[in-house]
């Protein structure tokens, strides 16, 4: 170590070997992480143990390969409410509404929860909310709101609304932190009163970041509503699992063709979108 | 003269050609096109887009004033929890449900550490290999690229239920689930991160006769490592919460409790597992957080 010093501490430029000798060495680091890393390997190993496949496996499997390679393509092209296609469109729909009024709700409950804008203690309080909130698992979520609206797509919309709020608020608080406020310096020495200082210096800067957030949610929402239909709050996850249940592969490969061309469809628009507001 | 203007009219977006630029003359004499705002257009399609998914779902507020006091039933017996689920820790009699409810969650967070360490260690090198600034092979990219996305658009649920029904119910059918969607999103990241990596190092390592693996392996390496760190941590914060509800399909963990507490309606049972669960979700969210800060 010392040695390694009087060279750094010298004037003249290190020879290569002097500099690969005077290398960063995190080998005590590396060797820690990977001892923690095999202990808690070998703790979760204790209880996964692997019993053979189930009795009907390989037949099971071979049925899901079978079906995915030859959908049902009556089911896929019907256009009435047992389609996949009307499946998917009340999907997305509860997606879209969902994310929409989630996004409206998480506005007030991420201001109250920024410790920059509120009392510390106010902002603790909605912060710990807000966790609570994400903890709880959509399909707990779904079954609470089912005893309100009934087993129907209308449950799947406020189930997703109450979702979103979690992830939404945490996003939108980053960028309430990140706002620029010399920006309102600057507008406030130009004259301009409160209502322009919050018109021209804040909402330009954080509207775009908020319908980021927005639809980046949107997309996981579609993922999320295509499952809530397994508790009876509509979407194509109803239909999906009775088909899995009762094996009839070639339905279950028309609704998983339906799910996967829409879900990569849904995710290259939230991607340009997303890159398009990000580049202005 | 001729090729110019076709050029200018490939670059303009087709919006502006449906909808002339208004010409406004300055002070100064010069003028300049003003193209027609986009907003109005956008508000109609957003408007349209919530009218038909309103009556696609069968949206209806009243419902939800009129019943709103139910929300409040099922709420308010989760916020009383079962405290026996936690009593038996030095409680004799309650000993049977304290064992009951600890055994689930282990096997929920065994389940989340073992799939997130198999499906990160396997997202590795797909995502060199899907990274267009090492491998430069189009065709295997594009591939395994397509393949990736393919796996991120399958739901856990499904995943697990497919597991389910082929492994048989239990733990090992949770964590092949948790292997798969880790190893989707994670290769994902990873692929997105390696490109953006300086390849000039990597150039150097190979000029001094060092082969393709090696030059990776000490020029690139170092740079991705940290980044691969805290996607890992990243997905064990989320497979947590993903494990727990995958017993609702029969593979194992917190989601089978919950099934169980729900068919019964005793909520609140469940309200003791979502507590416990709460807690480890909170601990192993802030030590995440606070290594990933260490990391970056």
């Amino acid at each position: 170590m010392a040695k390694t010093k009087s060279l750094l501490a010298s004037d003249r430029p290190l020879t290569i070997e002097e500099t690969y000798n005077a290398r960063p060495r995190l080998w005590w680091l590396y060797t820690l992480i990977v001892l923690i890393v095999a202990a808690l390997l070998s703790w979760s190993g204790s209880s996964i143990t692997y019993k053979g496949l189930a009795t009907k496996g390989m037949t099971i499997a071979q049925g899901i390969g079978n079906g995915l390679l030859h959908p049902d393509t009556n089911l896929l092209f019907n256009l009435t409410p047992e389609g996949v296609p009307y499946q998917l469109l009340q999907t997305v729909a509860i997606a879209v509404l969902g994310t929409l009024i989630g996004g409206i709700l998480a506005i007030p409950f991420s201001f109250l929860a920024c410790d920059k804008i509120v009392p510390k203690w106010v902002a603790v309080v909605f912060q710990a909310i807000i966790l609570g909130i994400r903890t709880i698992p959509s399909l707990v979520w779904a079954l609470v709101w089912i005893r309100v609206t009934g087993p129907n797509a209308f449950c799947g919309v406020v189930t997703e609304s109450v979702c979103s709020i979690g992830m939404i608020c945490k996003m939108y608080i980053t960028a309430i932190e990140d706002i620029d406020t010399r920006i309102l310096e600057s507008l406030d020495a130009s004259g301009c009163n409160g209502f322009q200082k919050i018109r021209y210096g804040i909402l330009p800067q954080i509207i775009p970041n908020f319908i980021s957030t927005v639809i980046y949610r949107f997309d996981i929402n579609v993922k999320d509503a295509t499952t809530l239909g397994i508790v009876g709050a509509g979407g194509i996850g109803a239909a999906l699992i009775q088909c899995m249940n009762s094996s009839r592969w070639s339905m279950v490969g028309a609704y998983l063709t339906g799910m996967i061309v829409l879900m990569i469809f849904i995710e290259l628009f939230s991607t340009k979108v997303r890159s398009k507001l990000a580049r202005g | 003269m001729k090729k110019k203007a076709a050029e200018a009219a490939v670059k303009t977006p087709l919006f502006d050609r449906i909808f002339k630029p208004r010409t406004v003359t300055l002070p100064n004499g010069h003028t300049v096109q003003r193209p027609i705002s986009r907003t109005p257009f956008i508000a109609v399609l957003v408007v349209a887009v919530i009218l038909i998914s309103a009556k696609v779902t069968g949206f209806d507020f009243n419902i939800i004033v009129r019943r709103f006091n139910q929300l409040g039933y099922i709420l308010g017996r989760i916020f009383h929890p079962n405290w026996s689920y936690f009593r038996g820790i030095w409680n004799e009699a309650d000993h049977a449900n304290t064992v009951k409810l600890f055994n689930a969650l282990f096997d929920t967070i065994k389940m989340s550490i073992m799939g997130s360490v198999i499906g990160a260690t396997l997202a590795l090198p797909i995502a060199v290999l899907s990274s267009t600034n090492i491998n430069k092979n189009g065709v295997v990219v594009w591939f395994l690229r397509i393949v990736l996305m393919v796996i991120r658009t399958l739901p856990t649920l499904i995943i697990a239920k497919f597991a389910a029904l082929i492994f048989g119910l239990g733990t090992f059918a949770g964590t092949m689930a948790i292997i798969v969607f880790t190893f989707g999103i994670v290769a994902k990241m990873m692929y997105e991160s390696i490109e953006t990596i300086d390849m000039g190092a990597f150039e150097a390592t190979e000029s001094f006769g060092a082969n393709k693996f090696q030059a990776f392996w000490s020029a690139c390496m170092p740079q991705i490592l940290p980044t691969y760190l805290s996607y890992c941590l990243y997905s064990l914060e989320m497979n947590i919460r993903a494990a727990a509800i995958l017993g609702y399909v029969g593979a194992g963990g917190l989601g089978i409790l919950i099934n169980e507490f729900i068919g019964w309606r005793d909520y609140e049972s469940l309200g003791a597992v979502l507590l416990a669960l709460f807690v480890v979700v909170f601990i192993i969210e802030n030590t995440s957080q606070y290594l990933r800060k260490k990391l970056s």
